[in-house]
């Protein structure tokens, strides 16, 4: 056998075993993730938490999130159209893993806002305009704060109500129950307690109709 | 007769020369794929330490395979300086994970520590260990190669 033979082979072979190697990995965290949102139903919703869309509705979707996270503004308009399309069949669940350094400060900010029933006006101005309060994957809270008027709220009690220690209960809370999930990446999303398969928009999509034809 | 003899020598040693770069090669692509594999599939995030390892051992994919087609022994001038610095790394790392290196001299203050128990696989295979094992192996075939060549 030819040498350029033996190194081709080689190449063949690690490229099968890498392959193969990953669809064992990934079929054994998808039946581990699964096992951990089954045994852990009761930490998907609290109370607490913001939700939007019919309460009665059949199919929940609850994403775990973070306003200074890219993909999370990125994937905000997708759920929009998702709550749209599926109106009256499913409804939306917020939930905070604030990983940024700073973010913790601007789901204070969305939580003050919710006072003023202002949490979806500050949420899109937040998305839209992060990359001008984000620097170097850094929240700047100090510089939304120079222009959250845009979303209409009462500036001054948004600087009071973020300070109340409540706030901070509540992102311990969805961090704690986001380690016992399994989401330890934002957006993480669980459609009736299911989590993705893996992460992508048209996934998103699928699980979501296949939930609302097997519920509806 | 003299000149045949030499001829069939020297085929014989690169026959040799070949068979031992190619295990090199093969040991180079092995750690590239299994830390390609650790960071991207399994999601262990690499440490600073494990970073400067991957720096060397990633261009040592690349050119042992240009040193097998064809075969050129030069190779071994490219490829030993890279990985004797990544060695050391794996040396340092190594003592580090095993606590031989006490842990306020560790370089690692943010991010993942070097000596996380997360950087054991199945339970019993540390990864600075492979780590140390791949360069070993590497820096001792292509010493082999060297005097073969002379």
């Amino acid at each position: 056998m030819k040498q350029s033979h033996f190194t081709l082979i080689a190449v063949l072979l690690m490229v099968v075993a890498f392959v193969a190697a990953t669809m064992f990995h990934n079929s054994g965290e998808e039946k581990e993730m699964n096992a951990r949102a089954t045994n852990n139903s009761a930490a998907l919703i609290k109370d607490y938490s913001v939700k939007a869309g019919n309460p009665d509705a059949k199919v929940t979707l609850v994403e775990f999130m973070d306003p200074a996270c890219g993909t999370c503004a990125k994937f905000h308009p997708f759920v929009k159209q998702l709550m749209q399309q599926q109106a009256g069949k499913m409804n939306l669940v917020i939930r905070y893993l604030p990983f940024h350094q700073g973010s913790d400060r601007m789901v204070a900010m969305l939580e003050a806002a919710r006072k003023q029933d202002k949490f979806w006006e500050v949420l899109e101005l937040m998305f839209a305009t992060q990359a001008q309060w984000t620097i170097n994957h850094v929240a700047q809270p100090d510089v939304f704060m120079g222009f959250i008027d845009r979303a209409g709220v009462d500036v001054a009690r948004i600087k009071q109500d973020m300070n109340d220690p409540e706030i901070m209960k509540i992102i311990q809370q969805d961090m704690a129950d986001g380690k016992l999930l399994g989401a330890d990446k934002t957006p993480s999303f669980f459609v009736n307690g299911k989590p993705l398969p893996s992460f992508g928009y048209q996934q998103l999509q699928t699980l979501i109709e296949s939930e609302v034809s097997a519920n509806y | 007769m003299v000149e045949q003899t030499e001829t069939s020598d020297r085929l014989a040693v690169d026959a040799a020369s070949w068979k031992l770069l190619f295990i090199c090669w093969l040991i180079a692509m092995a750690a590239t794929l299994g830390s390609l594999f650790f960071s991207e599939i399994m999601g262990l995030i690499p440490c600073e330490l494990c970073w400067y390892q991957r720096i060397f051992i990633y261009p040592l994919a690349v050119i042992l395979l240009l040193g097998l087609h064809p075969l050129d022994t030069r190779v071994v001038r490219y490829a030993l300086p890279l990985a004797v610095i990544g060695m050391l790394f794996t040396i340092y790392h190594t003592l580090l994970f095993y606590g031989l290196i006490p842990e306020n001299m560790q370089p690692c203050r943010q991010g993942v520590s070097c000596a996380d128990e997360g950087m054991v696989l199945m339970g019993f295979l540390p990864i600075p260990l492979l780590s140390l094992a791949a360069f070993g192996m590497i820096i001792m075939l292509l010493l082999k190669i060297r005097v073969l060549a002379r």
